[in-house]
């Protein structure tokens, strides 16, 4: 049985389910649901491809080049699981939150960002990663913009009017590459780039970089996310901090391994990569509110993903994913936390806020094992991240020697000290000291920070298996043939 | 046709890109707009121009390559949804600019 497209229509048509039903009773119980049932069906995609296996699915049975293809390995079935859980999650928390009385639409809107995503990551087909690129940013856009004041229409209107000329850009993109190929199969397209006219090429590649890079948030393209982030009710902000952005690195992962791969360590994506941490920790350590400080700290660590995809070589890309599905959990967790502390005491401000910790030490513990995971202690995920990304990229420049590769690795270290020292400023601020007023979030808020925080203890504890899912996506990645074999069959 | 669609493409992205970058959110609108088609016409181009008969078996060459009309068709419905929204979102800022000077 092949579900490669349960995970993408399940949420679509529960999303048009949500929008259709009348009472909020019934809408709630058909999102859990179809939440549910995609989180299931996404982990059965994560059995399916472990150990090398791809996933096709030929829509109405067309050979590849020509049908419409759904091509799931190991990368794209684990970012499909993560998202579909985050979405679970954050599903739950804001119905406790409250937030989804804002509107009747709200539940759709959720389901369609998660089929829009899902869809992104299981497509086998440039053109329809367009699409489901669309789909998700249309369902962002409205998320986004759900009882807005007057500041928040502006700054949603440049995050829509940026993400617009990104998508018209990868669509100029995807227009050169077919000019160059004559396809939009990605797996047809690996197979002809090679041999097509260089300059359209090259040109392609560099706007599809400049289109994922921008909804990435890598320097010099972040600009616009801290504003975005600031706008919508915590449950909104906890899914688009977690899953949004990596939407863009993995489209990244996806064009520099499977379409034109870096093959080794790449200078220029170094400093890239070296730019994106060194900016967004910095400008978190500016920062007086809490969610701020955390968005600016989404765009240093989306730096340590590109740092992953630039050294190129195996070890690299499995830690970069690992790095990825780490910071999706850790970040979400972070914000829900964040998102709780503004729905029970009203405000995100470190001056406003004191002695959380000792008004309820629960929420204190929530937010402080994401933020040591996301600084980088030990035993958490983000620790065995680092030391992976480190060790990678020892290995990288033990085998091309060059200036590039220690400067990014020890900006990384740095960048992991100043991460502390932006995490030590809200913990001192925000949760200790006396506590002024005794008010207490509700346990219902907290047990979904819990979910979203216990996957950096699992993983930190028993990281050696989903080290074993990475390191098995990145060999995948790295070995094309196999995935050309799958989705082109005997045609190719 | 050849000298002349990329021509015109150039003048699209051009015209959308300036009125983009101005203050106004009518303008912006429209330069968003006219960058997207700018793009769909793009795609035509990429599939090569000249073709006259339609792709359909028995036809006498040459034939109009069929893929950029399909991708185009979505990508225009696409940008209409999104236009729309955009007009939406602008119309809504207009109102608080109103309520509140």
């Amino acid at each position: 049985m092949n579900l490669a497209i349960v995970p993408v229509i399940l949420p679509l048509s529960t999303g048009a389910a949500c929008a259709a039903v009348e009472s909020e009773r019934a809408r709630r119980w058909i999102s859990l649901t179809g939440a549910l049932g995609t989180l299931g069906a996404a982990a059965w995609l994560v059995w399916a491809v472990r150990g090398g296996n791809v996933v096709v699915l030929r829509a109405g049975g067309w050979p590849a080049p020509y049908g419409i293809t759904f091509a799931v390995d190991g990368l794209g079935a684990l970012m499909c699981g993560i998202s579909s859980y985050v979405a679970t999650v954050t599903l739950w928390f804001g119905m406790r939150e409250a937030a989804s009385r804002y509107h009747r639409y709200w539940h759709a809107g959720w389901h369609l960002l998660l089929g829009g995503m899902n869809g992104a990551f299981l497509t086998g087909d440039l053109f329809n990663l367009y699409v489901f690129f669309e789909i998700l940013l249309i369902a962002s856009y409205f998320l986004l913009t759900l009882g807005t004041s007057r500041e928040q229409a502006r700054e949603a209107f440049t995050y829509v009017a940026l993400n617009l000329v990104a998508s018209t850009l990868f669509l100029v993109a995807v227009g050169l590459l077919y000019a160059a190929t004559g396809t939009v199969n990605m797996a047809d397209l690996a197979r002809r780039l090679p041999s097509a006219p260089s300059a359209l090429v090259r040109g392609g590649v560099v706007l599809l970089a400049t289109a994922f890079g921008l909804k990435a948030a890598i320097f010099p393209l972040y600009f616009w996310l801290p504003h975005a982030y600031a706008i919508p009710p915590g449950s909104v902000a906890a899914y688009f901090g977690g899953m949004l952005t990596k939407v863009g690195v993995y489209a990244l992962y996806r064009l520099f391994t499977t379409l034109a791969p870096l093959g080794r360590p790449d200078p220029l994506w170094l400093f890239v990569a070296s730019g994106t941490m060194v900016f967004g920790v910095l400008g978190a350590l500016a920062q007086e509110e809490i969610r701020r400080i955390l968005s600016f700290h989404i765009i240093s660590q989306i730096g340590y993903m590109i740092l992953g995809l630039a050294l190129g070589t195996r070890e690299g890309l499995a830690a970069g994913l690992f790095y990825v599905l780490h910071h999706i959990g850790v970040k979400t967790a972070l914000l829900l936390a964040s998102g709780t502390v503004e729905r029970t005491w009203g405000t995100g401000r470190l001056s406003l806020l004191s002695g959380l910790g000792s008004a309820q030490p629960a929420l204190g513990v929530l937010f402080f094992i994401p933020a040591l995971s996301l600084a980088g202690i030990p035993p958490l995920s983000g620790f065995w991240g680092k030391v992976a990304l480190l060790v990678a990229g020892a290995d990288a420049y033990a085998e091309r020697p060059g200036l590039w590769i220690p400067l990014a690795l020890g900006t990384s270290v740095l960048v992991s000290l100043l991460t502390l020292a932006s995490m030590v400023k809200i913990f001192t601020q925000a949760f200790w000291g006396p506590a002024p007023r005794r008010r207490r979030a509700a346990p219902e808020l907290l047990l979904p920070v819990a979910a979203m925080a216990a996957l950096t203890v699992v993983w930190g504890l028993g990281g050696r298996w989903l080290w074993e899912l990475t390191w098995s996506a990145a060999g995948q990645l790295l070995d094309r043939g196999s995935y050309l074999d799958a989705v082109l069959g005997g045609s190719r | 046709m050849t000298v002349l669609l990329p021509l015109f493409v150039g003048s699209l992205f051009g015209a959308g890109t300036w009125l983009l970058l101005g203050r106004s959110i009518v303008r912006q609108i429209i330069g968003i707009a006219l960058i997207s088609h700018g793009a769909n016409l793009m795609i035509l181009l990429a599939g090569g121009v000249g073709g006259n008969s339609a792709p359909i078996l028995g036809n006498p060459p040459p034939l109009a390559d069929p893929l950029p009309q399909a991708l185009i068709l979505t990508a225009i419905v696409i940008g209409f949804g999104v236009l729309a929204f955009l007009l939406a979102l602008g119309y809504r800022m207009h109102a608080y600019e109103e309520e509140e000077p």
